[in-house]
């Protein structure tokens, strides 16, 4: 293993003081949310107990604080993923789901014209699906997949004849089922050939490997701060400035007008022109703790080590527990993060997760928002275990102990 | 704490590994769909009602074991019964699958007269195990919405 101590990461982590029935808590469920270490907590508490004003109005001390921490955490965060000019480019939502329902609504909403063409993957996430459905059935546009191959990767073999007419090629950086890592540049650069601009989901990727936005040539970027340590109630949506500068508002209220008079409106220039009403404050100080604790650990660090640790996982659940445990997703860790979607013979994911609780372990039974990836190897569910910095040799141990007990549980 | 021996009882898990009633009724009276969107559990329940008795019935769909338990326990429950008497067996088991606001539940009534009153009651562990109780009850609000449909 790497120098990173993965074991600091759980000192820092208070959640892991937690005892699940009688013993000490398994989390695999970072897919789902990262659990905040104790400097993020304490950011947004200190917000709290120290500065708290609404940003962009007061003129007072506090107010001025406020607001130098949420646009502190705009132009960190923004760092963080190589974006050259945060303050033009970085607009914080709710969450990935919100910031891809702002693409579609906005640039979507304005730039598409019936017979346009989105295309996606079968792996996406529902948040980068059914967005464009429903401009589907408002404006007429179509939406295309790009296939999934039985090795569980991309099937690129027609991505030409697939980017055909294509305005924006919406893809994820890394799936939250299989666990797949998509070569993210040069599926950007095969958008830009065909005219087409590039959207990437970094939800699960943005914590686990570092992000260049730059490096990738994207157009947008959409992810979480609760996936990356950071609360939950914030979402990033990055977009390149002059992109973002010709999209039009999509929630319309206080903070994002440059005027309103009795006869209409004329919106804020900038990000915040998609930030209507009181943003979450709290959370974006907790967003900048995140990415100062990330950065502090070294992405590389937690990439090489997840990688590791992966390896061993894939071993063990290929081994460790028999032949009625089958991984949907790549059976080796190349191009591939901690993501394991778990396939049980004979008992069904919530049967699978409810034993692994009695054991601690926490995984996630479900379809994961993700059903025509579901469809395609034709499971309704999996039960998903799933890393982050903090996990631990030991947890993939407790894993493979209350996997054996519930196949022995149901026979 | 919940003990794990309360929700997976071995009548359970033997209604799970070999499901009663299982398949189509070609000459089915009615034919109803549920589904958990949340679970993804699907079922389809195909019944022959006649002169008011619940003459047939048959089971498709996947689920959990405490969905497909249940849903074959009841079955085997209302099979050859007359239709107050399935809607009496029904109300009892969504009684039993009740969870009070101060999180007691509802012991099950002991009610002799019924055949598989003891397999039924098998269930009631499932209360403890709140997020499961929607698997349980899916094949039961499937009956009720089954009948109103076949007696509309």
């Amino acid at each position: 293993m790497s120098s990173f101590d993965p074991r600091r990461v759980r000192i820092d982590t208070p959640v892991f003081s937690r005892v699940i029935n009688d013993r000490p808590i398994v989390y695999l469920d970072s897919a789902s949310s990262t659990l905040p270490p104790r400097p993020v907590i304490e950011a947004m508490d200190r917000y709290y107990s120290g500065h708290h004003a609404n940003v962009h109005r007061g003129v007072y001390q506090t107010a001025n604080e406020a607001t130098d921490i949420y646009e502190g955490a705009r132009r960190d965060v923004g760092h963080f993923i190589g974006a050259p000019d945060p303050r033009h480019e970085i607009v914080f939502t709710k969450n990935t789901t919100e910031s891809f329902n702002l693409l579609a609504r906005s640039w979507g909403a304005a730039t598409l014209r019936p017979g346009d063409v989105v295309l996606v993957t079968e792996m996406e996430h529902h948040a980068n699906i059914v967005p464009w459905f429903q401009l589907q059935a408002e404006r007429g546009i179509e939406v295309r997949f790009v296939p999934v191959r039985d090795d569980f990767r991309l099937d690129l073999t027609d991505l030409d004849r697939l980017l055909a007419g294509v305005k924006l090629f919406s893809f994820t950086a890394m799936s939250n089922v299989l666990g797949t890592r998509n070569p993210v540049a040069e599926l950007v650069a095969a958008a830009h050939a065909h005219g087409a601009l590039a959207a990437v989901d970094a939800a699960q990727s943005v914590g686990h490997q570092p992000t260049d936005v730059g490096a990738w040539d994207a157009d947008f970027v959409c992810f979480s701060a609760h996936k990356m340590l950071g609360p939950t109630g914030l979402g990033i949506f990055w977009a390149r400035a002059d992109l973002l500068e010709a999209m039009p508002p999509f929630l319309g209220g206080g903070g994002m007008i440059a005027d309103v008079r009795t006869d209409g409106f004329v919106p804020a220039h900038g990000p915040t022109r998609f930030e209507a009403g009181t943003p979450p404050i709290a959370e974006a100080a907790g967003l900048r703790a995140a990415v100062r604790y990330l950065t502090g650990l070294g992405l590389d660090e937690v990439s090489r080590y997840e990688h590791e640790l992966t390896e061993l996982a894939l071993e063990l659940l290929a081994s460790g527990v028999g032949d009625r445990v089958r991984v949907i997703g790549p059976a080796d860790a190349v191009d591939r993060g901690g993501v394991f979607s778990l396939d049980v013979e004979g008992v069904h994911p919530h049967d699978v997760a409810q034993v692994l609780d009695q054991f601690g372990v926490c995984v996630r039974p479900g379809h994961h928002c993700a059903k025509p990836l579901m469809r395609r190897f034709g499971l309704a569910a999996t039960a998903r275990a799933s890393l982050g910095p903090y996990s631990l040799r030991s947890d993939l141990d407790v894993l493979v102990e209350a996997l054996l007990a519930a196949i022995k549980l149901f026979g | 704490m919940a003990n794990l021996d309360d929700l997976y009882r071995e009548i359970i898990l033997d209604h799970y590994r070999s499901p009663r009633n299982r398949g189509e009724l070609v000459e089915a009276t009615s034919r109803t769909e549920g589904f958990n969107p949340l679970c993804g559990d699907e079922l389809v329940i195909y019944l022959i009602v006649r002169d008011g008795v619940l003459e047939d019935i048959k089971l498709t769909g996947h689920g959990c074991s405490i969905s497909q338990a249940s849903s074959s326990m009841m079955s085997s429950a209302v099979k050859g019964k007359r239709l107050e008497d399935v809607r009496h067996v029904i109300d009892r088991f969504k009684t039993m699958m009740t969870l009070h606001d101060d999180g007691t539940a509802d012991a099950p009534a002991p009610e002799p007269d019924l055949r598989s009153d003891g397999e039924l009651a098998a269930l009631a562990g499932v209360v403890k195990f709140p997020v499961r109780i929607k698997c349980a009850t899916l094949a039961w609000n499937t009956l009720a919405q089954a009948l109103d449909e076949a007696t509309a």
